[in-house]
This record gives C-alpha cells, structure tokens and sequence, in this order.
C-alpha cells in the first residue's frame, strides 16, 4: 500500500520540473500579450491626431538626445566608469533601499509609448522619454556582435586544447588541464565581468587604442572565457567517442599521429564539434553579466566592433528593475526575453539533435 | 622533413591553445587574489558598510547569500533528488512521461539565467505573490507582490534544479544492481528496497548535488537582478518578505554604479576574492567527494 503512494507521489513530484517548463513558456510569453493586442488600437490614434506635430519635430529632438547621450558615455568611458540608463543614484540612501528612487525621477517623463510593429523595429532604442521609442534593432545587432566576437575566439582556442588533451598532450598535462577547466567554468559570470570591468578594458584600451573603454571587442572577449569550458568540455567529450579502431586503422596504415588526429579523429567528431559550438553561441547570447558590464550598455545603431553596444539579455538587466509594472516598457522587456528564450532553445533542440542522432547514425555500425 | 615541421607545429599549436586557458585562469585567480588580500581581514567580513558604501564591510551581503542558498536548496535538492530517483528507479526509458521529463531538464539548464529572472518576476511576484496579497490584504498592501527573498530563492532553485537531477542521478547509478536485487529478492518492495538500500547508498551524491547546486546559486546574478537583491539595506532580512543584499549583486552595484569606483576598488577585490574563495572551496568539496565516492565504487 505504501507502495503504491509512494510511487505515485515520486512521479508527481518529478513532474514538477515539466510544469515549470511550461509555465516558464506561460508566463514569459503572457506579459508580451499587451504588445500585439494594443498595437492596432494605437496605431489608429496616432493617424487620426497625432501625425502631424510628432513627425514635424520628433527626429530632429531625438538625434540631439542620441548624439548628447553619446557624448555623455565618451566622457565617461574615459574617465572608466560604466554609464547605465540609470541615473546616478548614490547607493546608500540614509534608510531604505535605494531602489525606490530611480522610479520617482522616471515619474514625470512617464508616457504610455506605443509598440506597434514600426516601433520596435525602429533602429532606437529610447524607452524613456517623451516619445518612448522601443527599437529592438540595436540591441539585436548589439547580441550578434558580442556573440560572433564571443565564438570567434572561443572555438579556436577551445577545440585546440581540446584536441591538445585527447591527442597530444601527456599525461601529467591532461591531469593539469580537466581541472583547470572546471574551474574556468566554476567562475561565477560576474567575476569574469567584473575582471574584465577593472582590468581588460584597461589593458586592452592602451594595447588597441579604443576610443571607448568599454565595447563590443572587450565584452566579447571576456565572454569567451564564459564560453571556453563549454566548447571544450562537449568537443572533447565527442572526441574520446571516436571509436579506437578508427585511430588504430589510420596508424597502422602508417599515418603519424598529428595526420591522425587532424584528418581523422577531428572529422570523425564533427557533429560534436558543431554541436559545441551551437551551445557556445547559446550560452553567449544569453549571458547577461558579463555584458551588462563590460560591453558599455549604449543601445548604438552601428557596424563598428570597437563601439559600445547594448545587448538584450543586458537591456532586461540593466531596466527591468525600475520599470512601472505593466507598462508598455514592461512588456517590451518581457517581449525581448521570449525572444532569447525561443533563440537558445532552438539552439539546443539543434544540438541535441546533432549530438544524438548524427553520431548514432554514422558510428551504429562500428 | 617537411611532414614533420607540420606536425611539430600542429602540437604546439594545440598546446599553445592550452596553455593559453591555463595562464588565463591562473592569471585571473592571481589578479583578483593580490587585489583584495590586503582589504580582505575579519572586520571587512562581520563589518556593515559605512559611508555610503565606500568604508566598511560586507556582512549582510554574506548573510543575504546564505539565506539565499539556504531556501534554494531547501525547495530544489529534494525535488532534485526525487525526480532523480523516479527517473532512474520508477520509468522506463521509453515511456513518454519520462521522456517529457527528460526534455524538461534539459531545456531547464539551458534557458538563460535572465529569463529565470523574468519568469520569477512574472509567475512568484506578480502571479503568485500579488494573488496572495489579493487573498489576505485585497491588494491594498504590498507584502508578497514585490520581490524579496523567498521568490528569489524560489526562482534560484529552478535554475539549479537539473544540476541536483543530474548530480544524483549519476550517483544512484553507482549503486550496484546485485545490492538492489539482494534486498529484493530477500522480500522487500521497490520501495522498500529505494528507501533502505538505494538512497543510503547515494546519500553523498545527494549532497554533491546539492554543494553544487549552492555554489551555482551564490555565483548567478542575473535571476536576482529584479526578484529581490538590494542596493543596500540598513538591516539584516528577518522575514522571508524582506529583501536581502547579495555578494555577486554586491560587486556588480559597486563595480558599476558606485559614484566614486577608484576609491572603493578593495572592496569590490575583495568581494569578488570571497565570492570566487566560496564558490571554490564548494566546487572543489564536490569533487573531492565525488572522487571518494568512485574510487569506493571501484575498489
């Protein structure tokens, strides 16, 4: 009889993880509901009385705020602080937590922004001010920057070392290297962030010369070490699945052991290469300390690498703590959110994929 | 002759690859350990900040974090550990619930931290705690429906959830099937047998799962960000309700916001040295223990 409950009660509790999936879907995607639903509604407000005042200034006020803004992050990059859309706010009020008061000075610039389909592909993001703007265009660009900076060096060095540890390397330096990257991983994101805040821009603004101490370059090269341990963990995992009769083969048949490990066990571990690496641009896209402070936080619409930049998983950290609840920005934050949670679980679907059935299908016969 | 230059230089290539991650993470350790040794004594760790956060120490932070591990691992190890359980003891590797569980653990450890922190924000705080605050107060105070330590621990434990699954479910697997089959065939239930003879013996897989699980929680910030974590706050948290300050949110604060970074960049060293020693001395507890456990195993 205890049996029987017993079961019963461990399996609905191993449920509990499958609810939260769905109800991280359900809950994630209901506060982004407002956007669609309001955008027709508004639209038609702005046709019928707005049109002609907004358009006949707007642009001209916007890029006086966007080019002031700039200046105002160069001034700052210099003199190496990090500027937030935050106002400054010293961090100890005499009583309560400071936190409040951000909200207060947002108070009078408050309007309910529209986000039509124009608005958030507009190339600016301005969620504060008169004419709130919820371009989504810059942070995107923002994310891709970081991340192609982040995999471009990450894979390289990663599936080298990897290689290194499963081919090369004898044994005291495979003993050396295992726990050095379980550390690497075991970082907490905001000590890499915070090493990189303090020490890299620095280093790496008198080595390059950057105009701003703080930019994509920096963010993604401190994300990399994020990304490292991943790459390296899961190619060398596929590469000791390589079958030994494969590496045998090829050296009885003469071949030395780097023409072994480059022509055969390397393309022999591909789709756990690609796999890897699909999970390295996963976790890139999605980490959030790291960039919230090393990457300067301005929502810039440019091709430059050596530019500050905004990314979206930053834009949710940097502003979900003093938006009013419900707000048009609210939504748009939690729009940007459903938006890194479909990219990086389509990302790992792929990966899966990759890692289970391609391997199983190339190596079944073996 | 030439065949040999290429492979000279594809080895050093590789091992300069190596080499390279090992001088980076020793040099990172190295840097953060010379910056804040000298700030780092026992006062700066039982002392409150003082003068706007500039002087002082770092006591409620490192309380706020142990509340903060506390909870998570209260609410996740044990749901960790039964899914655990259920899914190496109870399914059948084709069932489609168990696959769905499967596909939810996996999905788990790959959604981005930040999106935890919306999730906390929008199911803990306004779902849940702003329907509890409807149901005692009819929603005229606040009490649950802001963010404070209960749902950010809450939301922590979800993020650390697959690593307590993962974690126990390697160690169960350790037990060896002829002591499952000896107790069965002795007499006992499944679950007779799950209760005296599997989980005794997984009991430090368990706990590996859940040091692990702790030192993942004390080192994200992202989940924190918007469901509870503090600027600063004259007073310890005596109630699940309050907010809390946070060791990672501590540096990312003074690293960031702080008007005045140079003249407190001890702390933030030291901070960030207590934050990688904890996070350390837990990674490093896990292994040595999961170590044991396989040299038990095998010998």
């Amino acid at each position: 009889m205890s049996d029987f409950f017993a079961e019963k009660l461990i399996t609905t509790v191993a449920f509990i993880s499958f609810t939260f999936i769905l109800l991280i879907f359900i809950f994630v995607f209901r506060e982004t509901i407002p956007i669609f639903s309001g955008a027709e509604q508004t639209t038609s407000n702005i046709a019928e009385d707005e049109v002609q005042e907004t358009y006949g200034e707007e642009p001209a006020v916007s890029d006086e705020q966007g080019a002031g803004s700039l200046e105002r992050r160069a001034l700052s990059g210099e003199r190496g602080e990090i500027t937030n859309s935050k106002p400054e706010t010293s961090p100890a009020g005499g009583g309560q937590a400071t936190r409040e008061t951000p909200e207060d000075s947002y108070q009078s610039f408050e309007s309910e922004g529209n986000a039509n389909f124009e608005n958030l592909t507009s190339t600016k993001w301005q969620p504060i001010s008169d004419e709130p703007k919820f371009g989504l265009l810059p942070l995107i660009i923002g994310s891709f920057k970081v991340t192609f900076i982040a995999i471009l060096f990450a894979t390289p060095i990663a599936i080298l070392a990897a290689l290194f540890t499963s081919a090369f390397a004898p044994k005291w330096a495979q003993e050396i290297m295992k726990p050095t990257i379980e550390i690497l991983a075991g970082f907490p994101s905001v000590v890499i962030g915070f090493f990189a805040l303090i020490v890299m821009a620095t280093v790496f603004q008198d080595i390059f010369g950057f105009e701003y101490r703080l930019n994509a370059f920096l963010g993604g090269v401190a994300l990399s070490l994020a990304v490292i341990p991943i790459i390296y963990t899961i190619t060398e995992d596929a590469l000791s699945r390589v079958p030994k009769s494969l590496t045998e083969a090829s050296l009885a048949l003469g071949a030395t052991k780097w023409q072994t490990a480059l022509f055969v066990i390397l393309p022999a571990a591909t789709p756990g290469v690609f796999a890897a690496i699909l999970l390295g641009i996963g976790r890139a896209f999605g980490e959030t300390m790291i960039v919230l402070m090393a990457t300067g936080n301005a929502a810039m619409f440019s091709g430059s690498f050596f530019e500050p930049v905004r990314t979206m998983s930053a834009t949710i950290g940097a502003e979900m703590a003093e938006v009013v609840f419900g707000e048009t920005h609210y939504n748009v934050l939690f729009f940007i959110g459903a938006v890194l949670f479909i990219f990086t679980f389509s990302l790992n679907a792929i990966a899966e994929i990759f890692i289970r059935q391609r391997l199983m299908k190339k190596y079944g016969g073996l | 002759m030439k065949k040999k230059l290429i492979g000279k230089s594809v080895t050093t290539l590789t091992a300069l690859a190596a080499f390279f991650v090992i001088f980076a993470v020793l040099f990172i350790m190295g840097d953060i350990v010379i910056g804040g040794w000298s700030t780092l004594t026992w006062d700066f760790l039982v002392g409150n900040p003082k003068e706007g956060m500039t002087e002082g120490g770092i006591f409620p932070a490192i309380v706020g974090t142990f509340f903060l591990v506390v909870i998570m691992s209260m609410a996740g190890v044990p749901v960790g550990a039964v899914t655990a359980i259920y899914l190496s003891e109870y399914a059948s590797q084709k069932s489609i619930l168990a696959r769905l569980i499967r596909f939810a653990v996996n999905t788990l450890s790959g959604v981005p931290a930040i999106v935890f922190g919306l999730f906390g924000l929008g199911f803990f705080i306004q779902f849940v705690g702003g329907g509890l605050d409807k149901v005692f107060s009819d929603g005229t105070k606040l009490v649950w429906g802001q963010p404070n330590i209960l749902w950010a621990s809450l939301t922590m434990a979800l993020l650390t959830l697959p690593v307590v699954i993962v974690s126990v479910e390697e160690a169960i697997k350790t037990v060896p099937r002829e002591l499952r089959e000896a107790s069965l065939a002795l007499g006992a239930t499944k679950w007779q047998t799950i209760r005296k003879v599997v989980l005794p013996n997984s009991l430090t897989g368990i706990l590996t799962g859940g040091i692990l699980a702790v030192s993942r929680g004390a080192g994200e910030v992202a989940p924190i960000l918007f469901t509870g974590a503090a600027y600063f706050l004259p007073r310890l948290p005596d109630s699940l309700s309050d907010q809390f300050m946070e060791l990672g949110y501590h540096i990312y604060i003074m690293s960031t916001q702080s008007p005045d970074v140079e003249a407190t960049k001890g702390i933030q060293y030291a901070t960030t040295l207590v934050l990688l020693l904890l996070t350390f001395t837990l990674n490093f507890s896990a292994i040595f223990i999961r170590y044991r456990l396989r040299k038990r195993n095998h010998g």
